[in-house]
């Protein structure tokens, strides 16, 4: 993984980092990266991925409502609000 | 030099389950009550966990199946993941590769060319975001969050480039709302969001010199209404005319992505929009936390066999069966299936499907609109009607007197249906409505009335057809409700004695 | 008899015989811990008073004649990713420090309805990322019996507490090794069950296809009786099974007769430990004496395993944690311009270095291009991992073979060197990518004197052929 690389993926991540960190995280992820490349060892043609670690399906769940938490309750943790609404700061918009 | 407009539209419709996509918050419509409809879930809390809602899958297939889609027997949901502040668990759970429906059609009756069908890509279920409102003045004030609409169950429908108008695109989006709406699926309200829809536009420019050329692909959102989507349809291909004259630029051509733009329902222009940062990256994921769903080709069948009637059907089915014209069917199935229901029922009840119609069509709508209702209030009920119609048909009371019930039974509103029914043999015999064509009670009067005519009587017998009106005129003057031909006939007869 | 260092079974007893009340027991616990943890800092919160009325309402509970639940007033620690209603759950990290969730995760309630004492949150890898709980934001958890090595992780805290005598048994979470490995370096049991036995309702998730939560205790049947109480449906958890939960603790005492014990040449490769290797071989011995066989298997997959994790569970926690954000809950930086730059801050202060690194891989490896070559194929290779296995167990009952590769390492020995790091748990990792439970028991310990663990494995489901394989073993080293 190269530096620009690393700050691409820090963009799509949202992942503010600092030049040491970008330094740093350059080597380290290259290195694991390098290490992960083995699976390309192994033919995997005719395999099916196994995204689930059990073989279940059709898990549905009757429409019924029920009852949801108080406002309080929803918006205790937020880190700004004004009692009703979350709170964020604007987007930079254009026009 | 020619063009051809080529649209594809994209519609989201919110399905009618009574509880959100993965968890049992209630699913309504709430804007005046910000946050008080989450749940740890629907607000993606740490350690919370979707489960997927039956309903919600069930109305999927049966309208993939309305669509005449293939569904596929073996579905499952996908992260889609992108950063926005109504987006609490920063991924949409939807479905990316493989969709539940795919490779159907809706056909539409497009005013003045006949029936179109319009080819449908794929319909696939997901979870609406929530609300993020922004400072209206444009200021810097903070924007505000509200999530009560978040992890609504949402059905993306996406049709083929196949729509060539704005007329078209109009007819689609008409025929796809009232097929909804038959099915129970959703109620399609643009103004509450229920339905939204962004439409894909280009054009095909032709050359006289036989040379075919696609201007490149522009996205229109925040289309707010039909007729809006109309509007920008047309505004769209007049813009990339124009620029394509100035520009040449094509679909294709290095540098040329798909652009997005706004619409402007005020100014009634669609308007650049920032470009994003980055495209797109969405980093589709398998959603590890929810499970596939398979369905068996019996199971499919099933649900097939439990749909009701497509409003195509509707309408070829209530053409032969109650006689009427186009126009009447269209008026009558377009407005809805509780609607085409109560009209069914009137003319069952009545048995004279003509009369159903007309009273159906003018009365009973007229009435909807003035109190703008839907049919499911309108005071007087489907059997009420059938009934004092059916009195009409057996010529018990004239179509006049059957307007004056009507008018009563209107000022009453809301009352049991058996309670109409004794109310308007009650207005009947109050009013005195009752048509008399009992020839034993007319009987007297007309001799009594002729006796004092003789020389009407004789101008009739000599050939004036028309000297037996006034004569008639007496009879219903003494017998209120007397039935005119029958009086008439009484009146001929005795003539001729 | 001391109320430390006895069995959760002996601690059944005497509380049912009214020896010794819930009260008297929990406060010998909480004093343990005020002897024990301003050193090991296993935990990063408890209350006394909180845990003594606990304790004060369940022997009321137990005078009044009511019925008890099934742990009836043993004291649990819990590991801080599992949410705790009205109490912070902080994931050890600053993006969760002060998060008070409104809910309960559903293993807690299942605590709560058993009776427990809930007596405090442990410490671990920040979000469960690392095998060392040196990843944590707030503090260092040291290994009870050598303050200079580490407890192992992510689950640390929990082992700890249950090694240093603090708690009788602890509820971990295991994503590639966080239950087991701890367990082996502090000298006490811990289990992952099979995936889907525990909901994961609640449980704050790092990768969600590999997270399972398990018990920490003192002893194989102390750990039973624990995963008695948490295993179960969950209607919540979609990934969670709808199968009958055995009565474990019943049949734990039957030896397994005629016993085959897997174990792959593949283990047994360079890199192990001398001592482990040699405790493991001898844990063999006892299994053979007990009349078990042990039979050579192979797993030729096994050496994918570390690459194969470090792909998955990268990328699930890199879209598990994207919801980390400043907007809705958690840490929200102080400056920043707009918007965008909110998230980014925040996600840059909030989290710590591992984290970071695991969402950037994860980032990376789901971003356009790379998904097929590199989540599409992990999930390939896992795929044959997993049949590896099954073609194994369609040989031998269990696996045995080490936990990890040598005995705790030293406080940050490793801290610099990820992949390091992350080859600690090249033993563990299989069991989580194959969906399969696995156990570690503590079968010796190091010249340095730190504790070596034994890992079994059994087929998905088989905790109870787990269990019993464990206690044979256990009963058969005293």
């Amino acid at each position: 993984m190269d530096r620009q690389q690393v700050e691409k993926t820090a963009l799509l991540a949202r992942l503010k980092l600092s030049e040491s960190e970008v330094v740093k995280f350059t080597e380290q992820l290259t290195g694991l990266l390098d290490y992960v490349a083995i699976l390309n060892e192994i033919d995997t043609d005719d395999v099916e991925p196994m995204a689930h670690a059990v073989e279940v399906s059709n898990v549905l769940r009757d429409d019924e409502p029920a009852s949801s938490l108080a406002r309080d309750d929803a918006l205790s943790n937020a880190p700004k609000s004004d009692g009703v609404y979350f709170l964020v700061p604007p987007i930079l918009t254009e026009g | 030099m020619h063009h051809t407009i080529v649209i594809g539209l994209e519609t989201h419709v919110q399905l009618l389950t009574k509880s959100k996509l993965f968890c049992g918050c209630v699913n309504r419509f709430n804007p005046k009550n910000p946050n008080v409809q989450t749940c740890p879930v629907c607000l993606g809390l740490p350690g919370s966990l979707p489960v997927m809602n039956r309903e919600a899958f069930l109305l999927s297939v049966k309208t993939g199946l309305a669509l005449n889609c293939d569904i596929s027997q073996f579905t499952k949901w996908d992260r889609k993941q992108y950063y926005y502040p109504d987006l609490p668990k920063a991924y949409q759970i939807s479905q990316y590769d493989l969709p539940f429906s795919h490779d159907g059609f809706l056909e539409a009756e497009v005013e003045g060319q006949g029936v179109k069908r319009v080819g449908i890509i794929r319909a696939h279920l997901e979870e609406d975001a929530g609300k993020n409102m922004h400072d209206e003045t444009g200021g810097s004030r903070d924007s505000r969050v509200d999530l009560n609409r978040c992890g609504t169950p949402l059905l993306e429908i996406v049709s083929e480039p196949d729509l060539r108008s704005a007329a078209e695109a109009k007819a689609y989006l008409d025929e796809l709302k009232l097929l909804l709406n038959y099915l129970g699926v959703s109620d399609c309200n643009m103004q509450e969001g229920s339905l939204r829809c962004d439409a894909n536009v280009n054009l095909h420019i032709h050359g006289d010199d036989g040379s075919n050329i696609a201007t490149p692909i522009v996205e229109v959102k925040n289309l707010n209404s039909f007729r809006g989507v109309e509007q920008a349809i047309d505004f769209e291909a007049n813009r990339q005319l124009e620029i394509y004259q100035e520009t040449g630029r094509k679909l294709g051509d290095p540098g040329v992505h798909k652009e997005t733009r706004g619409w402007d329902a005020n100014r009634s222009v669609t308007f650049g929009q920032r470009s994003k940062e980055e495209a797109s990256d969405y980093r589709y994921l398998p959603d590890p936390d929810l499970v596939p769903i398979t369905l068996t080709v019996n199971e499919i069948d099933e649900i097939r066999q439990s749909l009701c009637e497509f409003p195509a059907d509707r309408r070829r089915r209530f053409s032969t069966a109650f006689e009427l014209s186009a126009y009447d069917v269209s008026v009558i199935v377009n407005q809805g299936a509780e609607f085409a229901d109560y009209f069914e029922t009137v003319a069952g009840e009545c048995g004279d499907g003509k009369q159903a119609a007309n009273w159906c069509t003018q009365d009973v709508l007229r009435e909807l609109n003035e109190r703008n209702a839907p049919i499911g209030e309108f005071p007087v009920s489907a059997v009420a009607l059938g009934t004092l119609l059916a009195k009409v048909v057996a010529n018990e009371i004239t179509t006049k007197s059957a307007r004056e019930v009507f008018a009563e039974l209107l000022e009453l509103e809301a009352i049991e249906p058996t309670d109409a029914l004794s109310k308007i043999d009650q207005i009947i015999e109050e009013r005195g409505l009752a048509i008399v064509s009992d020839t034993g009670e007319l009987e007297g009067v007309v001799e009594a009335v002729l006796a004092g005519n003789q020389q009407i009587a004789d101008d009739f017998r000599s050939g004036k057809q028309g000297a037996i009106g006034p004569l008639i005129g007496q009879v219903m003057r003494e017998v209120k409700g007397a039935d005119a031909k029958v009086v008439r006939q009484m009146l001929i007869e005795k003539i001729g004695e | 008899m001391s109320i430390v260092g006895s069995t959760t079974e002996e601690l059944l007893g005497q509380l049912a015989s009214g020896d010794v009340s819930c009260v008297e027991l929990t406060s010998a616990y909480l004093d343990q811990i005020a002897a024990r943890d301003p050193e090991v800092q296993a935990f990063l919160r408890y209350d006394r008073d909180d845990a003594l009325q606990q304790a004060e309402q369940i022997d009321a509970k137990r005078k009044r004649g009511e019925q008890l639940g099934q742990l009836a007033g043993l004291p649990v620690a819990v590991k801080d990713n599992m949410c705790t209603k009205g109490q912070p759950t902080t994931c050890a990290s600053r993006m969760l420090e002060n998060f008070v969730p409104p809910y309960d995760a559903h293993v807690v309630t299942r605590l709560k309805e058993a009776d427990a004492v809930l007596i405090g949150r442990t410490n671990l890898d920040e979000f469960a990322m690392g095998s060392s709980t040196e990843n944590s934001a707030f503090q260092v958890t040291r290994n009870p019996h050598n303050a200079e090595f580490a407890p192992g992780g992510s689950s640390g805290g929990s082992a700890a507490a249950v090694g240093g005598g603090m708690t009788p048994l602890a509820l971990g979470s295991d994503t590639g090794g966080s239950i087991r490995q701890p367990a082996s370096f502090c000298g006490v049991v811990g289990m992952k069950p099979t995936y889907g036995r525990v909901s994961r309702y609640g449980l704050v998730a790092f990768a969600s296809s590999l997270d399972q939560i398990g018990p920490l205790a003192g002893d194989v049947t102390g750990a039973a009786r624990l995963l008695k109480v948490i295993a179960g449906h969950d209607a919540r958890d979609s990934t969670c099974v709808d199968l009958p939960v055995p009565e474990y603790t019943q049949s734990l005492n039957e030896p397994l007769s005629g016993l085959t014990i897997g174990i792959a040449a593949e283990h047994f490769a360079s890199g192990l430990d001398a001592e482990v290797e040699s405790i493991v071989r001898r844990a063999l011995d006892i299994y053979t004496s007990l009349g078990a066989t042990v039979k050579e298997i192979s797993l030729p997959h096994s050496r994918y395993a570390v690459a194969t994790y470090y792909v998955v569970a990268p990328c699930e926690a890199s879209s598990n944690l994207a919801r980390y954000d400043g907007v809705h809950y958690g840490f929200r930086a102080e400056t920043f311009e707009n918007m965008i730059d909110m998230y980014a801050t925040t996600r840059g202060e909030g989290f710590g270095d591992e984290v970071k690194r695991r969402i950037m891989v994860g980032t990376y490896a789901l971003s356009a291009g790379y998904y097929d070559a590199y989540y599409l194929k992990a999930l390939k290779v896992r795929r044959l991992i997993r049949e590896d296995f099954d073609r194994a167990f369609a040989d031998v009952d269990v696996i045995a073979s080490p936990v990890s590769p040598t005995p705790a390492f030293k406080i940050g020995a490793l801290v610099d060197d990820p992949l390091a790091m992350y080859l600690q748990d090249l033993y563990t990792l299989s069991a989580n990518l194959a969906g399969i439970p696995g156990i570690s028991v503590p079968a010796g310990t190091s010249s340095g004197g730190l504790p070596i663990g034994l890992q079994l494995l059994a087929p998905a489901f088989e905790e109870e052929r787990l269990l019993r394989a464990a206690r044979m073993f256990e009963k058969g080293g005293e």
